[in-house]
Formats: C-alpha cells, sequence, structure tokens
C-alpha cells in the first residue's frame, strides 16, 4: 500500500463516486424465485431456490406496511463461497463468512474476457494459455486480485444458462492446471464466474473434481458466481466490493456485488 | 335417450355467473354411513346382524328385530323402477333452478324399496342399477342407472350434478414432470377435457416426456411451481377463472423414517412440494372453484389429490414422507368442507408405492402411472370422493378400518 492515506482523500472518493467519477457497476443478478440453483444427483442434499411469502402488504395482516419472509441457501443467486464450503478449506483460518477479515471484501479484480470463445463453445475450458495470454496484454495479474471470468453466460436466458443435458450441464469455466497456477502461482484473491457455480459445468469429471473449489478454497480464497455485467468492467482497475452476510459459521451467503470503476472519461 | 352435450359457448360476461346452491344437506348420522359408501362408490346400505334384513332408509335400530345400529354391508345393487314423476316446481332455490327433475320408486333385490334420483334413459318398469352418489350438499343419494351403458349416459343433466365428468370442462394438472402428471394429461385429454393446462417448474431442467407431453391433444403448457407462491398466484391471475379441475400431480418421494434422516432439508422439501404446495395451490385457486361451482356445462367441479396410502398409518421405511401425507389428509378434510359450499368436491386418490424411481427397489405389486390417472379420471366421471387404487393401497385400507392400532405394529 502506497503512502498514509488521510480522511480527505477518503472523502474525495466518495465525492468521486457522487459526481460519477466513479462508477459503481451491480455485478448481481436480482434475487428471484425462478433463477436457476445448482442441481446435485437427486440423492444428495439439494440448495433451496429463492422464495418469499408475503408477511403483509397494508392489509388485515399489516394495514400500514409491506414486508416479506424469504428463504434461500446460503449458494443461490448471486453469492459469495468462503474457504469452508469446501472439505479442501475447512482447516484453513477465518473461513467462515462471519470470520473473515472485512478488508478482504474489496480487493481489486482482473477480468479475463472468454466471452467469444464460449459463444462457440459451452464447454470452453479456461487453461493457463488463455491467463498467460492475457498478461501478456495486460501485464501480471497481481497478488491479492479477484479473477473474474467473464463469458457473458448472465445474458443467457435460463434453460441455455444452466444448459442441463442427458450427461449433466455444460457451461464453461476453469481446468484443474489454470486454477492451480493462479492460486500457487499468481496468489489470487478469489475467483469470480457468470455461471452458477465457480466451476465448469462438467468439472466432476476433471481430476481433481472441480477445481475451482478445491484449489481456491484449500488456499483460503474465495468464489463469487452468478455475476453479471461483467461486460462493463476493463480488464484490470475494477475494485470489487462484496460482503456476505455475517452468517454464524456461513459457508457462503447471497450478497450484493458491486464493482467501482474509474469513469476516465468523466475526469477530463 | 339423453341428448348430448355439446361443447358451451364461451360466458356472456355481461351476465352474473349463476351462484352455487346446494341441495338439503342434514343427515344423521347413521345416515352418513350412505355418504361414506357412496365416497367410494359402492352401494351399501344397512344389514341386520340379527334377522339379515336389509334396511333403508338408516334406521337407529333394526325395523324387524330391533337389534341396535345395523351395520352398512355391501349388498346387491338391482332392482326395478316401479314408478317415476318429473317434478316440475319446487320451494327449495337449489332444485328449484334445475326443474324439471325425474324422481321414483324402485324395488331393490335385496328387499327394500327406495326413493331415487332417476336417469334419464330408464322407463316405468325398467331393470335399474342403483348407486350412492354424492350430491352438491356432499351427502349420499341414491340414483337408479340404466342397467347397460346409454349413448351418452354421462350427459344426463340430473347425473352430472352429481359426478364431475371432465366431458367439456378445462383441467390444471400441476405438475407435468412426472410420470403420473403426464398419464394424467393424457387421460383428461382422452376424456373430454377442452383444455388440460399442465404446469410445469423450473423450465430451465429438461425432462423425461418433455416432448410427447406437448403433443397431447388440448395440452397447454403452463409455468407452475407449486413451492412458489408467487407462480401459484400469477398462474391463479390469468387461469384461475377458466380451470373447472385441478389434478396436484406434485410428488416428492423419499425414503427414511424420521430418525434415518439427518436433518430437516429433505423434509422440508416434502412439505413445501406436498402440504404447502397444496395449501398454495386451494389458496390460488379454491375460491374461483368454489365460486364458479354451478357456472354451466363447465362448471368448476373437484380438485383431485393423489395420497400415499401411508397418510392413514405410516410406514416407517417411508415414515417421514407419510407423516408428509398425513399432513396432507388432514389438509384435505379441511378443503372438503371448505368448498362443499360451492358443491365442488376434492378427491383423494390414495395409492401405494408406484413404478417410479424412487420405489424402485421394492417388489411388485406397485401401480402404473397410467393406472393411477385411469382411476383420477374415473373417481371424476362417477364423482367419487376416496379411491384407493391397487392392491396395497386396498389392503392398508381394509386393515386400517379393521384395527389402525394392530396396522401400526405390523408396520
Amino acid at each position: 500500500m502506497a503512502g498514509p492515506y488521510s480522511p480527505a482523500d477518503l472523502l474525495a472518493f466518495a465525492g468521486a463516486v457522487a459526481s460519477g467519477a466513479v462508477r459503481v457497476v451491480d455485478l448481481t443478478q436480482t434475487l428471484t424465485p425462478e433463477f436457476p440453483v445448482i442441481v446435485l444427483p437427486p440423492e444428495f442434499g439439494q440448495a433451496a431456490p429463492f422464495r418469499m411469502e408475503e408477511i403483509s402488504r397494508y392489509d388485515e395482516r399489516g394495514p400500514g406496511w409491506y414486508w416479506n419472509n424469504f428463504t434461500m441457501s446460503e449458494h443461490t443467486g448471486t453469492h459469495f463461497d468462503a474457504p469452508i464450503h469446501w472439505i479442501t478449506g475447512r482447516d484453513t483460518p477465518d473461513a467462515s463468512v462471519d470470520t473473515i477479515p472485512p478488508a478482504n471484501f474489496v480487493a481489486p479484480a482482473c477480468v479475463v474476457d472468454v466471452s467469444a470463445q464460449c459463444a462457440e463453445d459451452p464447454d470452453f475450458t479456461l487453461n493457463v494459455d488463455h491467463l498467460l495470454a492475457w498478461e501478456q496484454q495486460h501485464g501480471k495479474i497481481p497478488e491479492r486480485s479477484w479473477v473474474l471470468l467473464r463469458t457473458d453466460w448472465s445474458k443467457l436466458p435460463p434453460r441455455g444458462y444452466a444448459n442441463m443435458k442427458e450427461d449433466g450441464a455444460h457451461t464453461p469455466g476453469p481446468s484443474p492446471e489454470a486454477m492451480k497456477w493462479l492460486v500457487e502461482e499468481r496468489d489470487v484473491h478469489g475467483f469470480g464466474t457468470e455461471t452458477i457455480g465457480t466451476d465448469h459445468g462438467q468439472a466432476t469429471h476433471f481430476n481433481p473434481p472441480h477445481p475451482a473449489h478445491y484449489y481456491i478454497h484449500g488456499a483460503g480464497k474465495y468464489g463469487l458466481q452468478c455475476l453479471c455485467n461483467l461486460d462493463q468492467l476493463p480488464p484490470k482497475g475494477a475494485v470489487i466490493f462484496s460482503a456476505p452476510l455475517k452468517i454464524k459459521q456461513g459457508s457462503g451467503s447471497p450478497l450484493r456485488v458491486l464493482a467501482l470503476v474509474a469513469n476516465e472519461g468523466a475526469r477530463t | 335417450m339423453t341428448e348430448p352435450l355439446v361443447r358451451p359457448k364461451r360466458k356472456d360476461p355481461l351476465r352474473r355467473t349463476r351462484l352455487p346452491l346446494s341441495p338439503p344437506g342434514a343427515r344423521s348420522r347413521t345416515a352418513l354411513g350412505l355418504a361414506a359408501a357412496a365416497a367410494q362408490g359402492r352401494f351399501m346400505l344397512q344389514v341386520c346382524g340379527q334377522c339379515a334384513k336389509t334396511i333403508y332408509p338408516p334406521r337407529d335400530a333394526c325395523p324387524g328385530c330391533f337389534a341396535p345400529t345395523p351395520p352398512f354391508c355391501d349388498v346387491p345393487d338391482g332392482g326395478r323402477l316401479l314408478a317415476v314423476t318429473t317434478i316440475r316446481t319446487s320451494t327449495d332455490a337449489y332444485y328449484r333452478e334445475r326443474m324439471p327433475w325425474r324422481v321414483g320408486t324402485v324395488q331393490m333385490d335385496c328387499g327394500p324399496s327406495v326413493v331415487a334420483h332417476v336417469h334419464g334413459d330408464i322407463a316405468e318398469g325398467d331393470r335399474v342399477t342403483m348407486s350412492l352418489k354424492l350430491d352438491r350438499s356432499g351427502q349420499a343419494a341414491a340414483f337408479a342407472l340404466p342397467v347397460k351403458e346409454t349413448p351418452a349416459m354421462a350427459d344426463d343433466k340430473q347425473l352430472r350434478e352429481m359426478t364431475c365428468d371432465p366431458k367439456f370442462r378445462r383441467a390444471l394438472v400441476t405438475d407435468g414432470r412426472t410420470a403420473v402428471g403426464q398419464a394424467c394429461a393424457k387421460a383428461l385429454s382422452e376424456a373430454g377435457c377442452t383444455i388440460v393446462f399442465v404446469g410445469v417448474a423450473d423450465p430451465w431442467k429438461p425432462f423425461p416426456g418433455e416432448d410427447s407431453l406437448r403433443r397431447i391433444p388440448n395440452v397447454e403448457i403452463v409455468p407452475l411451481d407449486l413451492t412458489n407462491s408467487e407462480s401459484t398466484g400469477d398462474l391463479a391471475a390469468d387461469i384461475g377463472g377458466r380451470v373447472d379441475i385441478i389434478v396436484n400431480t406434485a410428488e416428492h418421494v423419499r425414503p427414511g423414517g424420521i430418525m434415518a434422516r439427518k436433518g430437516l432439508v429433505v423434509a422440508r422439501e416434502e412439505m413445501d412440494i406436498r402440504y404447502f404446495g397444496l395449501m398454495r395451490l386451494a389458496q390460488a385457486f379454491g375460491p374461483a372453484l368454489r365460486f364458479r361451482g354451478a357456472d354451466g356445462v363447465n362448471s368448476a367441479t373437484a380438485i383431485v389429490n393423489f395420497l400415499f396410502v401411508h397418510a392413514l398409518a405410516n410406514w416407517p421405511e417411508f415414515g417421514a414422507y407419510s407423516a408428509t401425507e398425513a399432513a396432507c389428509l388432514s389438509a384435505s378434510h379441511s378443503l372438503r368442507a371448505e368448498l362443499r359450499p360451492g358443491g365442488v368436491k376434492f378427491i383423494n386418490v390414495f395409492h401405494g408405492p408406484l413404478e417410479t424411481d424412487w420405489f424402485q427397489e421394492l417388489p411388485p405389486p406397485k401401480v402404473a402411472a397410467t393406472q393411477l390417472a385411469k382411476s383420477a379420471v374415473d373417481a371424476l366421471k362417477r364423482g367419487l370422493e376416496d379411491v384407493f387404487v391397487g392392491d396395497i393401497a386396498q389392503d392398508i385400507r381394509d386393515r386400517f378400518l379393521a384395527n389402525p392400532k394392530a396396522l401400526e405394529r405390523e408396520l
């Protein structure tokens, strides 16, 4: 971190947000009952989708107010994965959403755009070569940086988004080598995707299975999934604000993910 | 001969919808034995245990030998129509707007003579088959039917008052993703439904039989997820006024007793899909059904709910699921009472293990989806309330009625 940071700097930042010099991009999908949740084989426990029950709506149940109860799993909609979510991360320190240091909810992001490849091939697999090619263009992925995979998957209708076939989901994601490299060679902060999970749709058949979960959480890092609007972020330089709900021993949480982007046009 | 029904025209939006009325519904407790028989489509009268006299109308003691509380037994349903008359006016509000109405006296082969509603295809002196039907007040009514099926027999105006025939009605099958849902859609279409709305939840998830479901005549796929109040309410807002029959095919069969399971996730899913799903369905569609109980040829007429027979007596191998089904059974009794002012029936179709994935490890006999669908449509056509499909369901029912405590131990 460079030099001291004064209250005036912070206020200047707030002013920049207010003026639009810093753009706030919402990377969050709206929580709706219809939004797909991950589907496991039926003999496993299943994550609950988002559901809402009206408590009252200016009616006999509460004449002056409107409010709802809602239910969902920790892994429904745009959500955060804590290290404790995966067996590889269960013994890492501060591994649940309530114990993660709050500073970790603010971090810069590198956005790797593979949307063109994914449009051609729903089974697109992110390899180390793709990441090296990105670095050639944009420079080395800094430590403690989110890597967000832009696939434009969030723009698909629900059926194409889940893309379930008889042999499982066909959605893009990272290879085991790419995840190992990001964690071990680049010490990333976490990995984020637009798809239903951080892993490839066919990642059960990878070695190790579900490499994004396996490597990221094994190293005490974080996951974000079901993101959208990644096409509004620069390849480098966006700052992600992603604070999950403070659930005791929570393995993850739906959350509002915001990206702060310098609006270079506005500065002049 | 019965004039075949013609497909009703669309409603005149300027006319008030006719409100449902009920025929006189007061009965003695003893007479409710007839309703119990009618609910299952059985012809039962009291038969004195002492002097073997068949008794009608129901009495608290045998009129022959004064033996107390003669039990209801299945008796021969044949008879002869001695006399028939056509009533043309009545002070009863329900019958008044349904005149003319045929009633007659039937000499039963089993002994008594019975005053009965008379089907239009029977003439004085004809042999008849007597049946007990549940009328719009939910009470048993003796109904004389032709011995042999006549053309358009089910279209008889008086008979249709007591049945829930799918012909020219519009049905909603709540879950088209299941084999039972698909079989019901087909059976209702074949039974003459003009529209069969079929609910599909999570349309992003493919399911077996999707293409053939879409090819069934008169089927319209609609979005419906019974675990989602918003979805249920939205669909009711769209089609609630055009649904006359609901067949709830939502299922969530999972094995395991209460302690055999770890946690409540699966139990919540069961309750959400089955019990709360039924509540959502009833809250969203029930008021319109009840309101439209006398709305012409395609009046609202019934909700059909499939029930695991172990709703009656818990089977610990499917203990948690049985408990959910028991909750649904209890809810069905409330819904019956709530729908009755509209003359709308609530039909429970009990079944044992089905020929589906979740009963895969169980040996036969198991009930095929097509058999279940056929029984549901048959129950609608006959206006029944409780149907037990297959050997296991019937066996459990009989053992339950004989000795519920013994059945609990046996299971």
